[in-house]
């Protein structure tokens, strides 16, 4: 360490160092196997790790204070940064947040469209997860088969606003677009694709013996304990606690659509290797139900509130969060009266999951530490922010 | 029982202010009475599940504010100022969620510059580590009893508190004068 800090020296100090015959093994943040920059500074001995301890910043941009000095309006495209396999999720949260903070509701035909684009960005987030999931488990097959649906997906993105990866999708007061054209044929045909590479995937590794050596019993953790670390989606799911916050506390239209909320038994690798697997069925089911409803609704239903050119909320401050795919994503914003947030917060589901890695991987192997973290699904940009 | 009044009747004098806005709830809470409040309201109201915990600078809120006043003064006639202890600068909020009836509540601790420092709640949630710490890095805001008081974000050699309010947006230049140890 460097130099007198005065307050700081006080508290930087490094845990307690083990001494013993432990290897010190750093692993991050440049490693192919640390999806984007995770760090975790491991003790290990022979092959069983004795502690586990992350670094998490190295993609810290500042989300937070860049929010404060732009525009509501501005910020969107900041969403998009944050959680980049589901960037639909981020934006829709978002702007749920600020309409929340305004006091307006949404017309139907737009809250139908976010959910439609919603539950495909799910799909696609939870094939990315499952995928990888795969690879670093040495199955590469799977990955394929489902990462040709995400890109079916990402052409829907694509024919709907524009974008791909970073989809800014629709505005503070709906969206600004009706659902394309292509998606009405693309969508009978799509559903039965994406269950068939479900399947796939799913005979593939379900009950192949590598896969269930590898997955069945590792990390397994209680619910009790996921509750008190603040879990929250499919991981607090696959520990067998049922909560879903498009259950629990329904926003958008999902108290209109009828689905499940599958739960897990052990909380160990396989059980959100499942849970996800599961999770992908009920969204086709949802935006079956959401593409009923919308096809209700006349061609010419509004899509868009009418707002003002510049977004002036009243003085107060707010909490909303929705479910997605990671888990419970809120947006604290506290406005002053003026056209800038004062202050805005992301509680960013994976951020939860990810400081209880040292719980989770303590006793195991070191490739069950891959397995375990390819399973969290964290995600670096919604981490650090 | 509404929400409003069980909160009142658990609270009791504790409360020291509760405000609604778009149906949610803001409760203050005295700084020296953080880890009773906190457990009355886990153990006895039902909050179980701690969402999350964030810090505030509300330092431009009151310059904002003078601003104003100032302009209206000068409008109109000269009033003596308003003499008395500043605002407290800093906020800490707790967003609590009751996961038996979805309840959530906000429990904000007014904390002034003078005296950054409060009880670390890692005891009644181990949830609150991280964000403990995420706090004490961008606000300067002591966990007394925290396991782990270190940066979270920045560098541990980093010497401000990014989310300030003074602190400008593109920085001071901190990381043009990394110091390496270099072993």
């Amino acid at each position: 360490m460097s130099k007198e800090k005065g307050l700081e020296t006080i508290c930087i100090t490094t845990g307690p160092t083990e001494v013993g015959d432990y290897v010190t093994l750093n692993i991050g943040p440049i490693h192919p196997a640390m999806h984007g920059t995770l760090r975790v500074i491991t003790q290990t001995d022979g092959e069983t790790v004795i502690s586990a301890k992350p670094e998490i910043g190295y993609l810290h941009r500042g989300v937070e204070k860049l929010g404060e000095n732009l525009t509501y309006s501005q910020f969107l495209p900041m969403t998009d940064r944050l959680n980049y396999c589901s960037a639909i999720c981020n934006n829709v949260a978002y702007e749920m947040a600020v309409e929340k903070l305004l006091g307006i509701e949404v017309p139907p035909k737009a809250q139908l469209i976010r959910m439609i684009m919603m539950e495909l960005a799910r799909i696609a987030d939870h094939q990315v997860c499952v995928g990888i999931l795969g690879v670093d488990l040495g199955a590469l097959t799977p990955f394929f088969y489902l990462i040709i649906q995400r890109e079916e997906i990402y052409e829907i993105f694509e024919w709907h606003h524009g974008a791909r990866l970073t989809n800014s999708m629709g505005a503070i007061g709906g969206v600004e677009a009706d659902l394309p054209d292509r998606f009405h044929e693309k969508w009978p045909k799509m559903r039965d694709t994406i269950r068939r590479a479900n399947d796939e995937t799913d005979s593939l590794l379900t009950h192949n013996r590598i896969w269930m050596d590898r997955t069945i019993g590792v990390n397994a953790f209680c619910g009790d304990d996921a509750l008190d670390w603040g879990f929250t989606g499919p991981m607090l799911r696959a520990c067998g606690v049922r909560r879903d916050l498009r259950k629990d506390e329904p926003y958008l239209m999902y108290d209109k659509v009828d689905f499940e909320v599958p739960v897990g038994k052990h909380g160990d690798v396989f059980d959100r290797y499942m849970v996800r697997m599961l999770e992908m069925e009920e969204s086709v089911k949802i935006i079956d139900q959401a593409y009923a409803l919308y096809k209700e609704l006349p061609d010419d239903a509004p899509l868009m509130k009418k707002m003002p050119k510049i977004i002036r909320p009243p003085e107060g401050q707010i909490y909303h969060a929705i479910e997605s795919p990671n888990g419970e994503l809120g947006f604290f914003i506290k406005s002053d009266g003026s056209d800038k947030p004062y202050r805005i917060k992301i509680r960013p589901p994976c951020y939860m999951v990810y400081q209880a890695f040292e719980d989770l991987v303590k006793g195991e192997m070191i490739s069950d530490l891959i397995a375990c973290l390819s399973s969290l699904n964290v995600i670096a940009g919604e981490l650090d922010r | 029982m509404s929400l409003k009044e069980r909160i009142e009747g658990i609270l009791g004098r504790d409360l020291l202010e509760l405000t609604e806005f778009r149906g949610d709830i803001c409760v203050e809470i005295p700084k020296n009475r953080v880890i009773q409040a906190l457990t009355m309201l886990k153990e006895e109201a039902g909050f179980d599940f701690l969402s999350d915990l964030f810090g505030i600078d509300n330092l431009d809120l009151y310059t904002k504010a003078k601003k104003k006043k100032k302009k209206s003064e000068d409008d109109e006639a000269q009033e003596p100022e308003e003499k008395g202890p500043p605002p407290p600068r800093f906020e800490v909020i707790y967003l609590l969620l009751s996961l038996s009836t979805n309840e959530r509540l906000m429990v904000k601790v007014r904390v002034p510059e003078d005296d950054l420092e409060l009880p670390s709640i890692t005891g009644l949630w181990r949830a609150a580590n991280w964000p403990e710490r995420e706090v004490f890095d961008m606000f300067g805001v002591r966990f007394k009893g925290h396991p782990n008081l270190r940066r979270l974000l920045m560098w541990d050699e980093f010497q401000d508190h990014p989310l300030r309010k003074d602190y400008p947006l593109e920085g001071k230049g901190e990381e043009r004068h990394l110091n390496y140890d270099i072993a």
